[in-house]
């Protein structure tokens, strides 16, 4: 009944899928944590582009995102993002769009784990002398990033679902494979559904529960 | 009103400028007038208590002075300095202000040396080891060198205050700013905090207070101002004050708390 399986590289589609997501997690988190350091910075234009960005990215279906990345930026515009193969860009442009759309939830997030750090903290921080940077970097944000640990795990979940997008434009991950065995293995569909389901389950029960460990490990004590 | 001041613990000559001028100044929240035409002068190793009834704008005056307050007219200057707007100007005279909080305001995610050290640290560019021994000679001080390696919320209300203190002294402030340091604290631990700071004005450190211990403002103060809606109603040494008030105000204050 699982012959089959062995004619395809099952393990390796999902191993796609780690990396789309790992490397989509890294950047969000980098771009996310800019975007929300903008958006209570003291400078207008920042804060305008923050809350512009923000607004903007998160309401477009993330499919257009992704497909703007290989119709837009690379057909368009010949931006491949130092890829020598095709596959190599489409790698390279769905990550690109995963970090623009996912760092706007990571943005707000991380927006409402500031709310959650006293004023009185910023407050004695900017009396030692620390500049805005400063307070938002050693004192802020950190104590912010600790109450958030929950809520940007289910960021984080829910991108790595979302790397199934990048299907549509041609990138080999797992739900790319499960659509080619669909259509060829029809007479087990539901086998192959499962398969695929408990794939996922497998990668992002654990980080959930990890990181749930994590969360209440990391609260800070007030 | 007078600005001259008026206590016994001034040391200014005639060459150094005022610890602390205000001129004019002015605040509002919104259409509500907080502070009103401020004018005052606190000379180098002068300890000044502000008192007053709630909503006086006693703490907003204490703010304003390190510019967390901002005010919407007038001047203030900190050591001859206009206070700066915003910026690098700003935070390097910050620097210079020691600030102690009613809520202590200690960094919940830091122990209490790594609140101690980074001010020092970050700011003066002291090196980690030169900080951490200031730190414990501070932590000493106060009392609380064997609370370093905790944390703010493992201490008591009084600790964690003692530590505020030691934090703002670590970056040797030329002026300290307590805002009601002790209103928040359970009455047992009151004391220590008011002892720390009776040590501090005894060792000639420039000093605004706000508060409602008048016990530390007969025993320490060299001058008592006295607020109310905004404004600076009575300014003169603690003994004039609680012996002889001179607006009906101030009487009516005194009053209030000294018959209860």
């Amino acid at each position: 009944m699982f012959d089959f399986l062995t004619e395809y590289d099952i393990l390796g589609a999902f191993w796609v899928t780690v990396q789309l997501t790992v490397y989509s997690a890294i950047g969000s988190l980098i771009w996310g944590t800019i975007l929300a350091g903008m958006r209570v910075s003291p400078v207008p234009v920042m804060r305008a582009f923050g809350t512009a960005y923000v607004n903007i990215v998160r309401n477009i279906p993330l499919t257009l995102v992704i497909i703007a990345m290989s119709l837009g930026l690379y057909q368009t515009l010949n931006v491949a993002l130092g890829g020598n193969t095709i596959t190599a860009t489409n790698f390279r442009l769905a990550i690109l769009g995963f970090v623009l759309y996912t760092s706007t939830f990571v943005c707000e997030s991380l927006r409402s784990g500031i709310n959650t750090v006293p004023v009185g903290q910023a407050e004695a921080a900017r009396a030692l002398g620390l500049g805005f940077g400063q307070v938002l970097r050693m004192i802020v944000l950190p104590q912010a990033f600790r109450s958030v640990i929950g809520p940007l795990t289910s960021v984080l979940i829910a991108l790595t679902k979302n790397t199934t997008v990048a299907s549509t434009i041609g990138v080999a991950e797992a739900s790319l494979l499960m659509s080619e065995m669909t259509e060829n293995e029809s007479d087990v569909i539901g086998l192959v559904f499962m398969i695929f389901a408990m794939g996922f389950v497998i990668l992002t029960l654990p980080v959930g529960l990890l990181l749930g460990r994590v969360a209440k490990k990391a609260a800070v004590k007030r | 009103m007078s600005t001259e001041a008026s206590g016994s613990g001034g040391a200014s000559t005639a060459t150094t400028p005022p610890m602390i001028k205000a001129t004019a100044a002015d605040k509002y929240f919104g259409d509500l007038h907080v502070l009103k035409d401020i004018n005052l002068e606190v000379p180098r190793g002068q300890v000044v208590v502000v008192l007053g009834p709630s909503g006086s704008g006693k703490s907003t005056l204490c703010r304003a002075i390190n510019r967390l307050e901002p005010i919407n007219s007038g001047t203030i200057e900190v050591d001859g300095e206009p206070l700066p707007a915003e910026g690098k100007a700003l935070a390097a005279l910050r620097a210079d202000v020691g600030m102690v909080f009613q809520q202590f305001n200690l960094f919940s995610h830091k122990s209490i040396i790594e609140n101690v050290t980074l001010g020092p640290v970050k700011v003066r560019r002291v090196s980690q080891s030169e900080a951490r021994t200031t730190a414990m000679e501070l932590l000493e001080r106060v009392g609380i060198a064997d609370q370093a390696e905790k944390y703010p919320a493992q201490l008591s209300g009084g600790q964690q205050q003692r530590a505020a203190i030691a934090r703002a002294l670590a970056m040797k402030p030329k002026v300290m700013l307590f805002d009601e340091p002790t209103s928040a604290l359970d009455p047992e631990m009151v004391q220590e905090v008011l002892d720390t700071m009776t040590s501090l004005a005894d060792e000639g450190m420039t000093m605004v207070v706000v508060t409602h211990e008048m016990g530390f403002a007969r025993r320490a103060a060299h001058r008592v101002l006295f607020m109310a809606d905004g404004e600076v109603v009575e300014d003169s040494t603690p003994q004039d004050f609680f012996s002889n008030p001179k607006t009906d105000r101030a009487k009516d204050f005194l009053g209030k708390i000294l018959t209860h």
